[in-house]
């Protein structure tokens, strides 16, 4: 064969599947989406987090706004030490902003939800949330339900 | 007693031919890895490879990626309905595909369409003496012909594998939200939300590779490795074939538990 029709098949055949790895990766996979763009980081303390997880969503009003990064366990406070990475393009975060983790659904995955607050100023890099809301452990929940129950049925005999 | 003696001999016998096999693999992939450099300024003979192995095996690829997916819509569909979860169809198909059939089915239709051409090839060059004529010309054989066809391997499957995984997430997409009625919007977003690039879509790439490098190491090794008679050459051709697919599937099973972190 000519080689120059030779060549224009191969190059076909790998700009193909150049393509087909591009479309893997924007189109099926989350590379488009995932990526926080020059982020900031900031902390929060919970004294639960129940089922949070790294890469977890962080979000604002519902808006998916950065991720979790990295989640520790301080060992003098006995608390979770829960790092997220926030969008560059999100940096009017007041100083008063709160952190709940949240389940999505029912059963859901959970992640964390902020609620901005009223402070003129700005958290920065590093800084660290104050207001806080553990989790909600459905376990305890239950629980706490069946003793209260039990409680009130034993009363009301 | 002499009849135990001698299937002992036998299955000694057995043994050592196998290990000898395998380290004369080892030797000559060895040769190919080091010949590879001459082809940095011969590229065309590479280009002419792929062609043969990549381009020439891509339409079956297309074929059965295609078919794979709009299979995979269809029963994903039937199972996840019973949970009213038929919008995760999308992440189903996606995440399958790229993490498991697409490299591994690519894989064994490679071995099937372009290592059993491959052995064949040099199989054939063999028992014909046109290595041995090479030779005597002072070309090295392992340059001129296996090398390129080696190269060509490890570059095509990749490829081929990522052609195969995205042609089967259309196909999917074909059967899931133009014939059974999923929201197309759902079946995009909980795909994207799904699939990670490093875990998912990465590690497809790097099984691929893998994939790749042993089926085409095998096709050449048994082509040239090859007793240079016409049957010969047909049970290398056979021998190809079963242990590339047989070591892709044991090789899929070791990655996916080193991937996941779980042994």
């Amino acid at each position: 064969m000519n080689r120059k029709i030779l060549e224009l098949w191969v190059g076909l055949f790998v700009a193909a599947g150049l393509l087909a790895l591009a479309m893997l990766a924007f189109k099926v996979g989350n590379l488009a989406t995932a990526d926080v763009l020059n982020g900031y980081k900031i902390k929060a303390r919970f004294d639960n987090i129940g089922g949070l997880k790294v890469k977890a969503a962080v979000t604002m009003a519902g808006v998916r706004i950065g991720r979790v990064s990295d989640i520790t366990f301080d060992t003098g406070k006995y608390q979770a030490v829960v790092t997220m990475d926030v969008d560059g393009r999100y940096k009017t975060l007041p100083t008063d902003t709160s952190a709940t983790i949240l389940t999505a659904g029912l059963l859901g995955e959970q992640y964390v939800g902020l609620e901005p607050g009223a402070e003129e100023e700005y958290l920065k890099e590093g800084d660290t949330i104050r207001l806080t809301q553990s989790a909600i452990v459905l376990e305890k929940l239950i629980g706490q339900f069946v003793t209260s129950f039990a409680a009130g049925e034993s009363k009301s005999k | 007693m002499e009849q135990t003696l001698n299937s002992l001999a036998n299955l000694g016998r057995i043994f050592l031919d196998a290990i000898g096999r395998l380290g004369r693999a080892a030797l000559f992939l060895f040769e190919v890895v080091r010949a590879a450099r001459v082809l940095v300024r011969r590229h065309f003979l590479v280009i002419q490879q792929v062609y043969a192995v990549g381009v020439l095996t891509l339409l079956i690829i297309l074929v059965s990626g295609l078919f794979v997916g709009m299979v995979l819509g269809l029963q994903g569909y039937n199972t996840l309905v019973r949970f009213g979860a038929e919008e995760s169809l999308g992440l189903v198909v996606a995440l399958s595909l790229v993490r498991e059939l697409g490299p591994v089915v690519t894989a064994l239709l490679f071995a099937g369409r372009a290592g059993s051409a491959l052995t064949a090839e040099i199989g054939l060059m063999k028992a014909t003496e046109q290595l041995a004529g090479m030779e005597m010309m002072a070309v090295n054989p392992i340059v001129r012909v296996i090398a390129p066809r080696f190269l060509a391997g490890l570059v095509a499957m990749p490829l081929l594998a990522a052609l195969f995984s995205a042609i089967g997430v259309l196909g999917g997409h074909l059967v899931g939200v133009g014939l059974l009625g999923v929201d197309a919007g759902a079946f995009w977003s909980q795909m994207q939300d799904g699939v990670d690039f490093n875990d998912d879509i990465v590690n497809g790439v790097i099984k691929s590779a893998v994939f790749g490098f042993i089926c085409t190491w095998i096709a050449v090794f048994e082509g040239y490795d090859a007793v240079p008679t016409s049957e010969g050459v047909a049970r290398a051709t056979n021998r190809t074939v079963v242990y590339s697919s047989l070591s892709v599937l044991t090789l899929d099973f070791i990655l996916t538990s080193l991937m996941l972190g779980e042994i």
